[in-house]
């Protein structure tokens, strides 16, 4: 049934926020602490069990993959509803952190692959272990 | 006949946000094929179009919520809403497989970490030199720097106002061009060839569109490890946005 799957994913999402709001509570803020990341958690962890115990069928999983590829157009929603007006009068704090961060990943990038010693790494085509 | 129309779209607000925006996403596409050959992704242009008919939602009615102002559109408002956002951005961890995770070990989850940490701080210095002085903004505006997710996420959750969050937006979607663009660029730079060495990248890049566009138009076999680790980002993002980070930026306001 597909709903299951969209039911997990609804669990999964009200725990998390409710988690988050409980962490939020005990850090002394008003505000969610992670809710999200902690629903994404729980999710992952319950698809681990489900599968392992042979519980979840793919119907089931195509009502959380559904919304899983739904989330760039939900993103494009969530963009058509932005007070850009207001953003484009400060544009150059976009376009400064957005230049300033891409150079700095870059070049940890440059200097992390460095460190690795070339001819140890396994070619793409194989599986280690 | 208009009347018949506006009607239908009035009264059948969020089903014709679907409308609205899978028509958006189908021009995008035509966009990215035709006009840049596909290496800016069709998902980066459908957010561009979409900040740009926010640009016009706010002139024409001069309020803080974009086309999810006019009448007409404002299912936008419920499908783009925090959540339909949020119950969509949990679904995408559902596609993550922790055991291929565990074989970009340890380097994977530095680069992860530098990757959510270094933007923000990027993010957060140069908001910092324009003038932002709160905590919420900083924190939103360095948050987007990581990925144009974690920003609003971040902002949502600490309570940042519209224009921050669009600005957050702006620079995470500006980030994830930039990305696409400059990956196959600089690949040479950035040793660009084992599957380590595209996790590495993943995890700093972050930025999921950023990461398989850039990787696809680099070397088509990198894109799934680059991805796997760029899809952790977002999770680490959210989480540590409105907690750790947050509570670090406000930590340096006060003093």
């Amino acid at each position: 049934m597909i709903i299951y799957g969209t039911a997990l994913l609804a669990g999964c999402h009200l725990l998390g926020i409710i988690l988050g709001d409980l962490l939020g509570q005990a850090l002394g803020m008003t505000t969610n602490v992670g809710g999200v990341g902690i629903a994404m958690l729980l999710l992952i962890g319950s698809r681990l069990y489900l599968h392992r115990h042979g519980l979840l069928c793919a119907t089931s999983e195509n009502g959380v993959n559904y919304w899983g590829a739904i989330y760039i157009p939900v993103v494009v929603a969530m963009a058509m509803q932005q007070n850009v007006v207001a953003a484009l009068r400060s544009g150059r704090v976009a376009v400064f952190s957005a230049v300033g961060s891409v150079v700095i990943c870059a070049l940890f990038v440059a200097f992390i692959n460095r460190l690795e010693p070339e001819p140890s790494g396994p070619p793409p085509e194989d599986q280690p272990k | 006949m208009a009347e018949v129309l506006e009607k239908a779209a009035k009264e059948n607000g969020l089903v014709t946000a679907f409308a609205v925006v899978g028509l958006v996403v189908l021009v995008s596409g035509c966009l990215s094929r035709k006009l840049t050959f596909g290496r800016v992704q069709g998902s980066a242009i459908a957010i561009l179009i979409g900040l740009a008919l926010a640009w016009v939602g706010g002139q024409v009615t001069g309020g803080s919520k974009g086309l999810a102002d006019l009448a007409l559109f404002s299912g936008i408002g419920l499908m783009g809403g925090n959540m339909l956002r949020d119950f969509a951005i949990v679904a995408t961890a559902f596609e993550v497989h922790p055991e291929e995770a565990k074989r970009a070990g340890w380097v994977g989850a530095i680069a992860l970490l530098l990757g959510t940490v270094l933007p923000f701080i990027v993010g957060v210095s140069v908001a910092r030199a324009f003038g932002y002085t709160d905590a919420v903004s900083l924190t939103t505006i360095g948050a987007g720097a990581v990925t144009y997710i974690v920003g609003p996420v971040t902002g949502a959750a600490i309570g940042a106002s519209s224009d921050v969050m669009a600005l957050s937006i702006a620079t995470g979607v500006m980030k994830a061009i930039l990305v696409m663009v400059s990956t196959p660029l600089a690949a040479r730079f950035m040793r660009l060839k084992t599957p380590r060495s595209a996790m590495v990248f993943g995890g700093l890049a972050g930025t999921v569109s950023g990461v398989s566009a850039g990787l696809a138009a680099t070397d088509r076999k990198l894109v799934p490890y680059g991805a796997l680790v760029a899809t952790f980002h977002t999770g680490l993002g959210c989480l540590l946005g409105p907690s750790v980070l947050y509570f670090a930026v406000k930590l340096f306001t006060t003093h």
